[in-house]
């Protein structure tokens, strides 16, 4: 904590960044802060309740942010994945950003209240994660960490629904789609919708109903996974943000496994990896095609 | 679902193909010039490329009221803009394997590769996707999707 607090006065006073992007204590809990006076650097914290990914705040689409100056970013392994998808896809110049990475033992579900992490308070994506280590980094803080606790659950839950009948699956998320109020805080909070319009906005034509309305929740949430295709970085933080607990974690997972089976593409840290979507091989398979 | 035989024998299924205008579309031409006799349930949409295809338009599709969806252009390194095929055909595999996961039969969608020399494939895509269409009966569940409120 003292070491990333530290980096970021030194970072500040010299005039290197304008804005650290960190965490710090709220009233609910781990919240994400915005440091801009070297001397606030001492709010900066960091622990298993500092789940949000931070990355999203250095899309495009918030110029309101580039208006602190440039950007220094504290990041998980996870985020840091966030931040090479921005630079794969040239969004974000690697000279307009300062990554500090810091190493991760998993993180809560819920930023909230100090308890300890728990296979029951653990998020669903930690177990078994393999992205604990920030390598896209200027800096790197913290000791290393012990193992997420827990067992990864959501690929049995995958299987089981792959089990399943087409129309029994098609009433299994009928049922989450319902829920569904079309707040677009998935959206919102992704660090991968970077679109500077999105097509669930446009309304000439309007190929999304914008509505909570069972055909236009289909449509959305069909769009949102197709558009995540390559990019998700399994973050967590569209189902954090849902206000209606869709597992859209479940969704993700099961994009992720497409395209590291059909392109042998999984998420990563490195921006020089060409996006699968976007990208083609001669030798794609084609067993769906007549 | 199964319907029983009285119900199929009544039930004509809409499916909407979505074809590239170099190869599918052509080959469409040559099967009606030919004077090929194949099931009428298919409208064609034309557009420049598969590559021009949103999966998009595929829910549009069923939307708007269609049993099955054609997705089918030019064959791979036949494309007229060189690569807009194989674009499509990652950007389809994803799609196709999405709506499976939730829960769209998979027989409703067709894709394929039809050359313009090819009149005598697209009649078999045609019946193909017809029959399929038809032994699944009306897409039910989602036209339901807009009756309901959420």
């Amino acid at each position: 904590m003292k070491e990333l607090q530290e980096l970021a006065r030194t970072l500040l006073s010299s005039g290197t960044v304008g804005v650290v992007i960190g965490w710090e204590e709220g009233p609910r809990g781990a919240r994400p802060a915005f440091i801009t006076d070297a001397a606030d650097s001492s709010r900066l914290i960091f622990d298993h309740r500092c789940t949000h990914n931070l990355a999203t705040y250095l899309s495009p689409r918030r110029p309101h942010m580039a208006r602190l100056g440039k950007a220094a970013i504290v990041v998980k392994g996870c985020d840091a994945r966030a931040v090479a998808g921005l630079l794969r896809e040239t969004q974000v110049k690697r000279e307009d950003v300062v990554i500090i990475g810091v190493r991760c033992g998993g993180v809560a579900a819920d930023p909230a209240g100090a308890k300890p992490l728990t296979a029951e308070t653990v998020a669903e994506r930690c177990p078994g994660c393999t992205a604990r280590e920030p390598h896209l980094a200027d800096h790197v803080v913290g000791e290393a960490q012990p193992e997420p606790p827990g067992a990864p659950t959501r690929d049995a839950r995958i299987a089981e629904l792959d089990a399943m009948s087409a129309p029994k699956r098609w009433a299994f998320w009928q049922a989450e789609f319902a829920r569904c109020i079309r707040c677009n805080a998935c959206r919102e909070v992704c660090p991968m919708c970077f679109c500077e319009r999105c097509v669930g906005d446009k309304t000439e034509p309007q190929w999304l109903e914008s509505s909570p309305h069972p055909r236009g929740n289909f449509a959305w949430h069909v769009t949102r996974a197709l558009h995540q295709a390559g990019r998700c970085v399994d973050c967590g933080e569209c189902q954090r943000a849902c206000p209606a607990d869709i597992p859209l974690g479940l969704l993700n997972r099961k994009i992720a496994g497409i395209v590291a089976d059909r392109f042998d593409y999984r998420a990563t840290d490195d921006p020089t990896v060409p996006a699968p979507i976007g990208a083609f091989s001669m030798s794609d398979r084609q067993e769906f095609i007549l | 679902m199964a319907l029983p035989a009285e119900k199929i024998e009544a039930f004509e299924p809409r499916i909407t193909a979505f074809v590239c205008n170099w190869c599918t579309y052509t080959g469409a031409d040559l099967a009606g010039t030919s004077r090929l006799q194949m099931d009428p349930n298919v409208r064609i949409i034309r557009l420049p490329c598969t590559g021009r295809i949103d999966p998009l338009f595929v829910i549009k599709a069923f939307e708007r009221g269609a049993d099955g969806v054609i997705v089918s252009g030019c064959h791979p390194a036949d494309c007229h803009y060189t690569s807009g095929n194989y674009h499509a055909r990652r950007r389809f595999a994803v799609f196709n394997e999405i709506l499976g996961f939730l829960g769209v039969e998979p027989e409703r969608l067709t894709f394929s590769w039809v050359s313009a020399s090819e009149g005598q494939k697209w009649r078999e895509v045609v019946n193909d996707a017809t029959a399929r269409a038809r032994r699944l009966g009306p897409f039910d569940a989602f036209r339901a999707l807009a009756g309901r409120s959420a």
